[in-house]
């Protein structure tokens, strides 16, 4: 019996404002709100809430043969609640069905683990924390930011308690083994590793409209055909859940293919759908991955260079996380909520100077003209927000003096 | 007397210095009794209207002498504007503006078409624009043939601003047989580094010069750069060093938003204005005093490359980038500055500490500066010596005494540089011209 893996990633970075070296010192709205709450409506309109209606009616039809995993990060449910609340009502009933497996990561798809051990920490826990208060439930597999993946974060996923945890299949570290089994993390044996087959991912998620694909049109039949073809035990289809109406708009008929996909997979006897902690329990690991090195699914790379490639980069990473214990000890939410939202990982990802095989997909997502923007923009609002951090401190150290006086 | 003046920009539609200068000029000129005609091209792009359009002083004066910037001006009555229809853009080398045309192109305008050598050929003012900058700056001096002719008996001295019209001037002064000036705002030398000038810019302001009567150097380093570079005798070659007109209404003090010490860099990010120098004295002072925070305010084409740098020593969180700043934002800056600096490599006067010292500002600038010649109480050191340049930095940041002084005996030196007084020699210029060209 073959095994089909779906997962989705649903994430919204807060996009800061335009934010000039005059306005340091004053301004401490840092963020863009006309633009996060329209880009928020518009993609619950385009996607969350038809792919959502869809879901929901395929496991209803299916009556449990289909199942799906989300990751939904802790930017993306914040901007719910503000802007499109019914959104976050239709999860919700994705999950009463019991077919949807709701994952955890870092809450503000952040580059925590790439920073140290307690930042990520920290991260996770937030994360699992909101998911529990959101879907009742306690997430048991753990996918991280960017899928970004390396032995050693899976030593510490595994240390939090997560038994499974999910990787790109990259070519680079997977050499001749495939994609379509189940292995366990090289330092700790009792994680299992989940590895995205991405050629059949981007199949859906990059090339479902391109026309000058040799396979072009996909359909769903076609599609579950290959899946059937394919050797291994689990088919591992990871992507953004924007494929859907966002990146695919419903004029390419993505909807359509997927109305069809499941009866199309369940047709073939040997092929069933699970969700991801289901599927990593559904055969034995073949074998140890040995990552000792970082990997994501980014770019042709499949590396960490689209978010830490650059002095820029390396620059604005460093000066954020030199702040944590300021912010720590302040002990204080408004802080923390800046906090959160300055670590998520789209910031880095607008600094990025490589623009190769892989500009479009840069480009598609950067609100800034250029890197330098996005940089010197980022770095004006983290000097405002060390500056009130500062000051917080400062005055917190003279009421603390004040109270020992008396 | 009464001057033909050909310049190529004016407020308030300013690429950078030049027209602030003439602006200034002008009026002090007029202060002291001269005329003006001011010629200066303009696109105006409807080929259908004459080609040269003297515009009515009066038309002029409603655009100029806006009442919200500069109130009623008597002054301004003395001088007259004469637009010619041009596509001639100043701080534009050839290759951009075979760039810029083909942007122009796309307008769906007509150009002149190229019909042998431009100075060869006999020109009808066709109305069409010159396939490149050398024939609009050919194009334009057979223009100014036209007005200086049209305009015969009402001048006694031509002046010409920088090499984008001094062919004009000589086609000026051919036709009236009137003494020319030119104005030396830049050399070739200072526009890039000395073994790699725009040779073609290079033959066109030595041929000015050399058909001019009398060189006006904003500098004692640009006249010897005039004499040694371009090989114009030192008799004909003045220096006048530029001053500075400040509005008169003081804006209140802008809010300041941190405690910190602001040291600010504001100018074309470009090789020529050093700034490159400036980061690294601003990484070493960030070594010693944390308090501090620099400021690079501008654009260029040197900006990416600083941002680098910037970010490679680690200082990002302590050096912030404005990007380009317009009017009253240039004025802020300053404003809330606490240290200006200009490390120019090459500045043939460079006007912008003097709006620094204006608002009370010290200044650290480079000996390599035009300006450094006309001020005292200004910080100077070499453009590359970044040691220097952190340990002025570090004084007026430490020691308050310092740079109060430096801005109370700053302010008092910079009100002392006025137009009138400049004018007042360019008239002394002038007038040593006509005698000559009349004995």
């Amino acid at each position: 019996m073959k095994t089909v893996c779906l997962y989705f990633q649903v994430h919204q970075p807060w996009r800061l404002k335009v934010y000039r070296f005059f306005n340091i010192g004053k301004d401490h709205n840092y963020l863009d709100d006309f633009t996060n709450r329209a880009i928020m409506q518009k993609v619950a309109r385009q996607c969350y809430l038809p792919m959502n209606a869809l879901l929901l009616k395929l496991i209803k039809e299916n009556k449990g043969a289909f199942k799906c995993s989300f990751s939904i990060t802790g930017s993306a449910v914040e901007q719910f609640r503000a802007y499109a609340p019914e959104v976050l009502d239709s999860f919700r009933a994705l999950a009463e069905t019991g077919c949807v497996e709701f994952l955890a990561e870092t809450y503000s798809h952040s580059l925590a683990s790439l920073s140290s051990k307690e930042d990520f920490v920290e991260q996770v826990k937030l994360h699992t924390k909101m998911i529990k208060e959101e879907f009742g439930k306690k997430p048991v597999a753990f996918r991280n930011t960017e899928l970004i993946y390396s032995d050693h974060i899976g030593e510490m996923v595994s240390e939090l308690g997560f038994k499974t945890i999910l990787a790109e299949g990259a070519r680079h570290v997977m050499g001749w083994k495939s994609p379509n089994y189940i292995y366990t993390n090289s330092i700790d044996n009792r994680l299992r590793v989940l590895l995205r087959n991405y050629k059949l991912s981007d199949d859906i998620a990059f090339r479902f409209s391109n026309q000058g694909w040799d396979q072009y049109p996909l359909t769903a039949e076609k599609f579950a055909q290959w899946l059937a073809e394919e050797n291994g035990d689990v088919m591992n289809l990871f992507m953004d859940y924007e494929t859907f109406g966002e990146h695919q708009k419903a004029t390419t008929g993505i909807f359509d293919f997927m109305k069809a996909l499941p009866k199309a997979i369940l047709k073939h006897n040997d092929v069933c759908f699970a969700t991801v902690s289901e599927a990593a329990k559904s055969s034995q690991p073949v074998g140890v991955l040995h990552c000792p090195h970082v990997m994501s699914w980014a770019d042709e790379e499949r590396d960490v260079t689209a978010w830490l490639g650059n002095e820029l980069q390396n620059e604005a990473f460093s000066k954020l996380y030199a702040l944590k214990d300021k912010v720590k000890s302040l002990k204080n939410a408004d802080f923390e909520y800046v906090w959160n939202f300055m670590q998520t990982s789209d910031h880095f990802y607008y600094m990025a100077t490589k623009w190769l095989s892989d500009g479009d997909v840069h480009s598609y997502f950067n609100p800034y003209g250029s890197s330098y923007e996005a940089f010197i923009n980022y770095m004006n609002v983290l000097s405002d927000f060390e500056i009130e951090v500062e000051k917080a401190l400062a005055a917190k150290k003279s009421r603390k003096k004040d109270t020992a006086s008396a | 007397m009464r001057v033909l003046m050909f310049g190529w920009e004016f407020p308030p539609h300013i690429a950078g210095g030049l027209g602030t200068a003439c602006y200034g000029m002008t009026r002090g000129l007029a202060r002291n009794d001269v005329e003006v005609i001011f010629v200066m091209p303009r696109a105006s792009g409807d080929e259908d209207e004459r080609f040269v359009k003297v515009v009515n002083a009066s038309d002029v004066e409603a655009r100029y002498c806006d009442s919200t910037i500069e109130g009623a001006d008597d002054i301004m009555r003395k001088i007259s504007f004469i637009h010619i229809d041009s596509n001639m853009v100043p701080y534009i080398s050839p290759e951009e503006f075979a760039t810029y045309r083909e942007g122009y192109e796309r307008t769906g305008r007509k150009f002149w078409e190229k019909e042998g050598d431009s100075w060869t050929q006999r020109y009808t003012f066709s109305g069409k624009y010159g396939a490149n900058l050398m024939e609009e700056v050919a194009r334009y001096a057979v223009v100014a043939a036209e007005v200086a002719r049209q305009l015969e008996g009402q001048f006694d001295v031509i002046h010409a601003h920088d090499w984008l019209t001094y062919f004009a001037g000589i086609a000026a002064k051919r036709v009236s047989g009137k003494p020319l000036v030119v104005h030396m705002h830049a050399t070739s030398f200072d526009r890039s580094s000395s073994d790699n000038i725009d040779t073609r810019v290079y033959e066109i302001e030595r041929a000015g010069m050399a058909a001019a009567d009398r060189v006006i150097a904003v500098s004692n380093l640009t006249r010897n750069i005039v004499i040694e570079k371009y090989n114009i005798p030192a008799e004909k070659v003045v220096t006048v060093h530029n001053a500075v007109r400040f509005a008169e209404k003081e804006n209140e003090l802008p809010e300041r938003g941190v405690k910190d010490k602001i040291i600010t860099f504001l100018g074309r990010i470009t090789f020529q204005k050093g700034p490159d120098y400036f980061v690294e004295a601003a990484a070493k002072v960030l070594k010693r005093v944390p308090n501090v925070r620099f400021v690079m305010a501008g654009s260029g084409d040197m900006m990416n490359h600083v941002i680098r740098r910037v970010a490679r020593l680690g200082i990002a969180d302590r050096f912030h980038f404005t990007g380009f700043l317009k009017g009253d934002d240039v004025h802020k800056m300053f404003q809330l500055s606490d240290v200006y600096i200009m490390p120019s490599v090459s500045e043939p006067f460079g006007i912008s500490p003097l709006e620094a010292m204006r608002a009370n500002v010290p200044s650290i600038i480079s000996k390599q500066s035009g300006v450094a010649e006309v001020l005292d109480y200004a910080v100077k050191v070499d453009y590359w010596d970044v040691d220097a340049m952190a340990d002025a930095i570090y004084g007026f940041v430490k020691y308050p005494a310092l740079s109060k002084m430096f801005s109370e005996k700053g302010l008092e030196e910079v009100t002392g540089l006025k137009w009138n007084n400049a004018a007042a020699k360019i008239k002394t210029v002038y007038e040593d011209a006509i005698n000559e060209c009349a004995k």
